[in-house]
Formats: C-alpha cells, sequence, structure tokens
C-alpha cells in the first residue's frame, strides 16, 4: 500500500526538487517501505523510458519560415502606422521649436552687458552722493590722489586735474561695479558731481564709445591705452562731452 | 515600448532583440502547442499566433527567463483558441480515462515500464487531461523546474507538484493496461486493436 503523504514528494524527490532534510526523510522511508520503493522504481522506469524516446517535437522548418515573415510584417507595419498616428514624435518638433523661440526671446530681451554695466554704474554714483560715500580720499592733487590707488588697485589709473577747465579734481574712492573693484575719481561742475570710473579694458577694444542717459544720468563710456572710462553726471550733455573730450584730448 | 518607438527608429532594433531573445525556444514552443493541440498544423498556427503576440507585448517582458515568458504565451494562446474550437474529445478524454484506468491495472512491472516505446509513450501522455498533460510535457520533456512551470501555467507550486504525481500515476496506469492488453491477445489476429481502443477518443492526425 502507498503512503498517502509520501505519493507526491517521492515525484519532487525523483525531480530533484526537495531540501536535503526532505530527501533524506524520503530516502529513509523507501527504504523501510516495499510500496513506496515500487512506485518509486516504477517511476523511474517510466522517466528512463521517456529519456530514452523521441517525444520531443521539434519546430519544423515551414514554421521557422513564416514566423520570420510574420514578424517582419508586423515590425514593418508597427512603425509606419505608429508614426503616422503618433502625437508624440510632434514633441520633438515643437519642442526644438520652443527652444529656439526661447533662445531668441532670451538674446532679444536679456539686457546687454553694456545696458547691466550702466546701470550699476548709475547706482554706484547714486550711492557715491549719498553723505560719507563720495570720497575715500578727498584731494584736489592729481599727485596725491594718483599715488593713493597703488597697492589697492592691481591697475594704475590715470589722474589728471581739469580745475583749470572748470571741472576740478576733489578726491577719489575704490567701487566695485560689474564684479571688480574699479577706480572712482570724483570731479565737480559747479555744484554738480562727476563721478570717473576707471577700469582695465578687458578685451582688446573695451566698450567702444558710447553715449548712455538712464535715469536722468548721462553716461559716456570710452576706452583709451588699455583702460576702460566711464563718465557719468547729472550736468547736462554738451558739459560731460566737454569734460570727456578735455581728458581724452591733448595726451 | 515607448521609448523604443520614439520616432520609429527602435522598431528593427526591437525586431531583432526579440528574435535574439525569442527564436532559441522556438523548439520548446512548438514541442508545447504540439502537445497540446496533438496536431501538427494547429501547433503551427498557435506558435505563429503566439510569436506575434509575444513581439507585441516585447516591451514589457522585464523578466530573466525568456523561455517561460514566451512558454506561457503559447499556452494562453492554445486556451483561447481551444474556447473558439472546444472540442467534445477532450472533455470525454479526461475523467473517463482516470476512472478506468486508476483502480485495478494489473500489478506493475518496473522492468516493463523501462519498455515502453515512444509510440506507447505518446498515446500515453497524449490521452492525459490537458493540466496534466502540460505539466508533464515541461517537466519531463523540456527539463523545466517546478517553479517554471508554475509561472507557465499560472498555478501555486504544490499544484504544480501534485498535478505531476498525479500525471506520472495515469501515465503509468495506462501504459500498464496497453502492454498487458498487447500482451494477452498475441494468439489473436488483431493486432491492432489495443491501439485503436486506446486511441478511441479521435485525434487529428498530422
Amino acid at each position: 500500500m502507498i503512503c498517502s503523504d509520501m505519493s507526491e514528494s517521492i515525484h519532487a524527490y525523483l525531480d530533484g526538487e526537495l531540501d536535503l532534510s526532505r530527501s533524506l526523510e524520503i530516502e529513509h522511508h523507501l527504504k523501510d517501505c516495499p510500496a513506496c520503493s515500487r512506485v518509486y522504481a516504477e517511476q523511474k522506469s517510466l522517466r528512463s523510458a521517456i529519456a530514452r524516446s523521441s517525444l520531443h517535437h521539434e519546430a519544423p522548418d515551414r514554421l521557422r519560415r513564416d514566423v520570420h515573415t510574420a514578424l517582419r510584417q508586423a515590425a514593418g507595419s508597427e512603425s509606419p502606422s505608429r508614426r503616422r498616428w503618433d502625437w508624440r514624435v510632434l514633441w520633438a518638433p515643437l519642442g526644438l521649436t520652443a527652444l529656439a523661440l526661447l533662445v531668441v526671446l532670451a538674446i532679444v530681451t536679456r539686457p546687454s552687458a553694456e545696458s547691466r554695466l550702466s546701470e550699476e554704474i548709475v547706482s554706484a554714483h547714486i550711492r557715491s552722493l549719498m553723505p560719507g560715500h563720495l570720497m575715500d580720499i578727498p584731494s584736489s592733487d592729481q599727485h596725491t590722489v594718483k599715488p593713493w590707488f597703488n597697492g589697492r588697485l592691481d591697475f594704475s589709473p590715470p589722474v589728471k586735474d581739469l580745475a583749470s577747465a572748470g571741472f576740478p579734481l576733489v578726491g577719489a574712492r575704490l567701487d566695485y561695479v560689474s564684479g571688480r573693484t574699479v577706480a572712482a575719481v570724483v570731479y565737480q561742475r559747479r555744484k554738480h558731481v562727476i563721478n570717473l570710473f576707471i577700469w582695465p579694458a578687458r578685451n582688446r577694444g573695451g566698450p567702444t564709445d558710447k553715449t548712455l542717459s538712464r535715469d536722468g544720468y548721462h553716461l559716456m563710456f570710452w576706452s583709451q591705452d588699455g583702460m576702460s572710462y566711464c563718465a557719468v553726471s547729472d550736468i547736462n550733455l554738451a558739459e560731460l562731452d566737454q569734460f570727456v573730450l578735455l581728458l581724452r584730448g591733448p595726451e | 515600448m515607448a521609448e523604443q518607438d520614439y520616432w520609429g527608429v527602435g522598431t528593427k532594433d526591437k525586431l531583432t532583440r526579440f528574435e535574439e531573445s525569442m527564436l532559441p525556444h522556438m523548439d520548446a514552443a512548438y514541442n508545447l502547442a504540439r502537445w497540446l493541440t496533438r496536431n501538427n498544423s494547429d501547433a503551427q498556427d498557435i506558435v505563429q499566433e503566439a510569436y506575434l503576440r509575444a513581439f507585441k507585448f516585447f516591451g514589457g517582458f522585464r523578466g530573466d527567463n525568456s523561455r517561460s515568458w514566451l512558454l506561457r504565451i503559447v499556452r494562453n494562446t492554445f486556451y483561447t483558441w481551444r474556447e473558439k474550437n472546444q472540442r467534445e474529445e477532450d472533455l470525454i478524454n479526461s475523467d473517463d480515462m482516470v476512472e478506468n484506468l486508476q483502480s485495478d491495472a494489473p500489478a506493475p512491472d518496473a522492468l516493463m515500464l523501462r519498455q515502453a516505446d515512444s509510440e506507447a509513450l505518446r498515446e500515453a501522455i497524449e490521452s492525459l487531461p490537458l493540466e496534466f498533460r502540460e505539466v508533464l510535457v515541461m517537466r519531463e520533456l523540456e527539463g523545466m523546474a517546478y517553479k517554471e512551470i508554475a509561472d507557465v501555467a499560472d498555478v501555486p507550486l504544490g499544484t504544480v507538484m501534485s498535478r505531476l504525481a498525479r500525471a506520472r500515476l495515469q501515465l503509468r496506469n495506462c501504459l500498464i493496461d496497453r502492454m498487458t492488453r498487447t500482451a494477452e491477445p498475441r494468439s489473436g489476429s488483431q493486432p491492432e486493436s489495443p491501439k485503436t481502443r486506446l486511441t478511441q477518443p479521435a485525434r487529428k492526425k498530422d
């Protein structure tokens, strides 16, 4: 008689699907139980008969060819129909167009380096007009002012007194514009202050000559001998122009 | 699937990858379909359809066992096909045979079973009910582990074990029945009769 709780385990044992302890249990039982060991012997015979037989069907060549063809058709029909109806393919051109537009917009609306610079200069100018901010060294002597910059800047800004022309030098200070320390030389025209910002020209030409107006202030940019200049004041443009011409003039 | 089909350029790639992982299992796929349908041309239809389905869903294949994945689709394709072409024989086949053969088979002989030839085995296996036949074929002819069979047949591991045990028992009884019957009427002049009797549930020939 067959031990009912063993009958399935014998097959799992035969198939090597049992863990070690369960396998040992079965082996032990098979020694003691003739009925189970007979079942086991039969199943081993059956298995070897199947192993010897030619029961495994192999795929016919025709099937291989058919599948090969059918898959190619499926792959072929999959892509064009998808491409025609698939909205997702629109994303790439749309995305590119949007990106291009953004870039153009950014370029168009981006404050130019120059306009940012002039904004900062106007701010610096206004700040300097607040009490106690105008000068680090009050002096009308260009030979006092110029050496004062030594050791405070990594460049030596030219300092010129224009008192004889009605633009007296009144002093100088260090200022901070557009990420660097610059020289600010202060002149006066009647009761108006003119700030002259000086810094080394970064690239070959530096800012080209340019006159701007911003918030009621006039700014004049130019470059000379490797230095960049910006004169800023609320005096009228003609006078500022005269000032700049005097600075650039003879030398 | 989405990322490969973005520009449609992924399609060729997909086909190549599909063929590399799935075509090596065509023998296994056909073997299973052939044993399930017991018919060559139905098996071919099912394998072809299964491959097309598999290709369609290949994007969702993340597993490591491509054979189990494909065989599962073959099996599902077969069951869908069978629902459409339901045959009486499958129903007759199963339970009657179990009843007939289970109990009163004569004293077994391990040696006798060892000598069962391919034809006898084939007929005996084909006479098994579907759910027994499929686990037996996957285990004995494909050498699959219980875990893989459970994945393909979508049943728990314990069910695989018990179905396999019952399938083998039935197979053994069927073979012994057949062999004793062929042995007995040796004297008679009807060597074909036991065979016809056993294959009574008409099989569609290739």
